[in-house]
């Protein structure tokens, strides 16, 4: 009997092991299966399955070249450079300006108050698509020229983070308790001294939530930064899919690519998780 | 001597002040307007400047990791300076009139990006999809005519309904069974699974699209498969196929699904774990004291508890999928009847050029999002009561 309970007490379920077991192996094959090949050479890759390796590890000549060949040869150092400069401005900005109002929104008492609230819940479901042709007129030649630039990117993912952050941020502001506010106001605290003394300090929590999630959003996106960077501003994740594109030589490099991508995401990803399942347990969704 | 005197005249002449006017800070202050008032022309006036020449003339910065610098500093920097002139001289107006406006100073600047990127944009899609391929000139209806003729919009409405049908009631169902399974698992048992699972929603749609090409990665028959799919269809006696280009009952696009299905999973179960970990132990207690089956507990006093974390997976999943590109785009690009509203959206707008009917396509998607926004309104008004 003993054999068939937990450390807390608890029946063993051989159901759940198994069937767990096999759902973990399930979602960690694909990239396993991608990673080890990115360590294989082209012959090999492409004559033997990435498993043959796995089974004779000493037998495979295992390479970095095609790390080698994607970081300098096909140039993902410079899409790698360009994706951190556009993925830090544009998950740090929103939280400023979205923070200031989402103190309004919570603390204070206006007129149509809930009516700009609501607008923020509705256009968070507005496909960012809306903005493609009107934001290329604006900022394209026709309009200010600086498409193509980082700063065009950077204001378009300001855009379309703001309507989230807010939504955040103002939920979370919500969950502090009204009495230190008050108690601020007696004390002759202005708004401005409220927000930056008191409820910025507190709220760093769901920043954090936030900046995770749209810092991971800017770096894995592939549309806007295709749409509105030109070639040698580009991110790594365009660069990964014009290596998707190409058929024969160089396609090797593709799976180093893929996790020269993956790196930065997955280390925000593993250090700043339970941030962000905060941020997505506060009803994000984005649109 | 003369420090003392000196200090104890200014005393009762700042008391004095003080008396004459009492409600100072009732009264307007012109001082603090006007300060304000310039020190936001001028920030707004340097921050467009700096940027405009971040845009124009990038090789004034010569490094871009100085553009990214200079944009963080500047950028929060500068929006915190804003809002301490915008402050200023809301507090330099008269009291009734200041307190009115604080709320408004603080919520314009981040209402101005939304109406920027998201409100005015709506407007001029909408407009832009009665005019021609450049925007230039209005065509009325022809754009709506070209795409409701096209066999190819169609199709692709056919595959996003397919899409919409199937990805988000597998994400929340597999969301439910794995958070179920975990929870009975021992507790380092349900972190690293829970983690292995949830890790995906750190890969980008195109790296995760690489990753299952290589699946279903394809080899002449007599070769050695690649791809884990034909390697297994092969040794089960079958003829490699490529996989992506068959669309006998669609198949190829519920492989495409089975990619988004593989990213969102993790999403799905964070939500419904933490949900079901809120159900209260002892309503599930007395249900087995009942005699409920386990099967029984589970529908009938688990689901009913968590049905409103279930939904708002159901909603975002849905959205997402609604605008699904990054994966179609990259593996077959619409080919093989694979093609989807997005994909289709992208095509005309970037490799087509054909702003009309791109933006009259957004619009047919604008059309789909309207339940939605109305279901998100009602959530949050639900939501408001109920705190």
């Amino acid at each position: 009997m003993s054999r068939r309970l937990m450390k807390d007490g608890r029946p063993r379920s051989p159901f759940s092991i198994v069937t767990m077991t096999i759902l973990a192996l399930l979602w960690t094959i694909p990239t396993l299966g991608l990673f080890v090949d990115s360590f294989r050479s082209r012959d090999d890759a492409t004559t033997s399955g990435w498993w043959t390796a796995l089974a004779n590890p000493f037998s495979t000549d295992w390479t970095t070249s095609n790390y080698v060949g994607a970081w300098t040869g096909q140039d993902m150092s410079t899409g790698f450079i360009n994706s951190l400069v556009v993925a830090i401005p544009a998950t740090i900005i929103p939280i400023m300006f979205a923070a200031f109002a989402a103190y309004a929104f919570t603390f204070m008492d206006f007129p149509f108050k809930e009516f700009f609230f609501l607008l923020i819940i509705a256009v968070m479901v507005v496909p960012i698509q809306v903005a493609f042709q009107p934001m290329l007129n604006i900022l394209g030649p026709r309009g200010l020229g600086i498409s193509g630039q980082y700063i065009a990117v950077w204001l378009l993912h300001t855009g379309f983070g703001m309507p989230l952050c807010i939504y955040v941020l103002r939920n979370y502001m919500s969950t502090l308790p009204r009495s230190v506010v008050e108690s601020a106001k007696i004390d002759g605290c202005s708004h401005f001294q409220t927000f930056w003394k008191l409820v910025a300090p507190m709220s760093i929590p769901a920043i954090a939530a936030f900046a995770t999630l749209q810092f991971l959003w800017v770096w894995n996106d592939l549309l806007i930064a295709k749409l509105f960077l030109k070639s040698e501003n580009t991110t790594v994740i365009v660069k990964l899919q014009q290596l998707l594109g190409t058929q024969g030589q160089g396609q090797e490099l593709l799976t180093a690519g893929a996790f020269i991508s993956i790196i930065v995401p997955m280390i925000v990803f593993v250090t700043l998780q339970r941030f962000m399942i905060r941020g997505m347990t506060s009803g994000a969704v984005k649109g | 001597m003369t420090a003392d005197t000196s200090t104890t005249a200014q005393a009762p002449s700042r008391r004095i002040s003080t008396q004459d006017d009492p409600d100072a800070h009732l009264r307007t202050n012109p001082m603090k307007l006007v300060i304000g008032l310039v020190g936001m022309v001028v920030v707004v006036w340097a921050l467009a400047n700096l940027f405009l020449a971040f845009g124009y003339h990038p090789e004034w910065f010569g490094n871009k990791l100085v553009i990214g610098l200079l944009a963080i500093i500047t950028g929060v920097g500068g929006a915190a300076l804003l809002f301490y002139f915008l402050n200023m001289f809301v507090e330099g107006l008269p009291r009734r009139l200041s307190e009115g406006a604080i709320p408004y100073a603080f919520i314009l600047p981040g209402l101005f990006f939304v109406a920027l990127m998201l409100i005015y944009p709506t407007f001029q899609t909408i407009n832009y999809s009665f005019a021609n391929a450049d925007s230039t000139a209005y065509v009325g209806l022809t754009n709506y005519k070209a795409i409701f003729g096209s066999a190819e919009f169609w199709q692709s409405i056919v595959n996003n309904v397919l899409w919409l049908l199937i990805v988000p009631a597998v994400v929340v169902a597999f969301g439910v069974i794995v958070a179920v399974l975990a929870d009975k698992l021992s507790a380092p048992g349900e972190k690293l699974a829970k983690s292995l699972i949830f890790l995906p929603m750190a890969i980008s749609a195109v790296s995760a699209s690489a990753i299952w090409l290589l699946v279903y990665a394809y080899n002449n028959p007599g070769q050695a498969q690649t791809g884990l799919l034909n390697a297994i269809w092969v040794a089960f006696g079958g003829d490699p196929q490529t996989w992506l280009a068959i669309d006998t009952l669609k198949l190829n696009s519920i492989l495409l699904m089975v990619i988004l299905i593989w990213l969102q999973a993790g999403f799905a179960m964070v939500l419904l774990s933490s949900a079901i970990k809120g159900v209260p132990e002892d309503t599930i207690e007395a249900a087995r004291i009942d005699g409920a089956t386990e099967l029984q507990i589970f529908w009938r006093v688990v689901v009913p508890q968590i049905k409103g974390t279930i939904i708002t997976v159901f909603v975002t999943v849905f959205i997402t999928v609604l605008k699904v590109f990054d994966i179609v785009y990259v593996t077959t690009n619409g080919a093989y009847g694979t093609n989807v509203i997005a994909n289709l959206f992208f095509n005309k707008l970037f490799a087509q050029s054909e702003a009309g009917q791109a933006t009259a396509i957004v619009v047919v998607l604008l059309v789909a999002v309207i339940p939605l926004i109305w279901y998100q309104i009602k959530h949050f008004r639900d939501e408001e009561a109920s705190r």
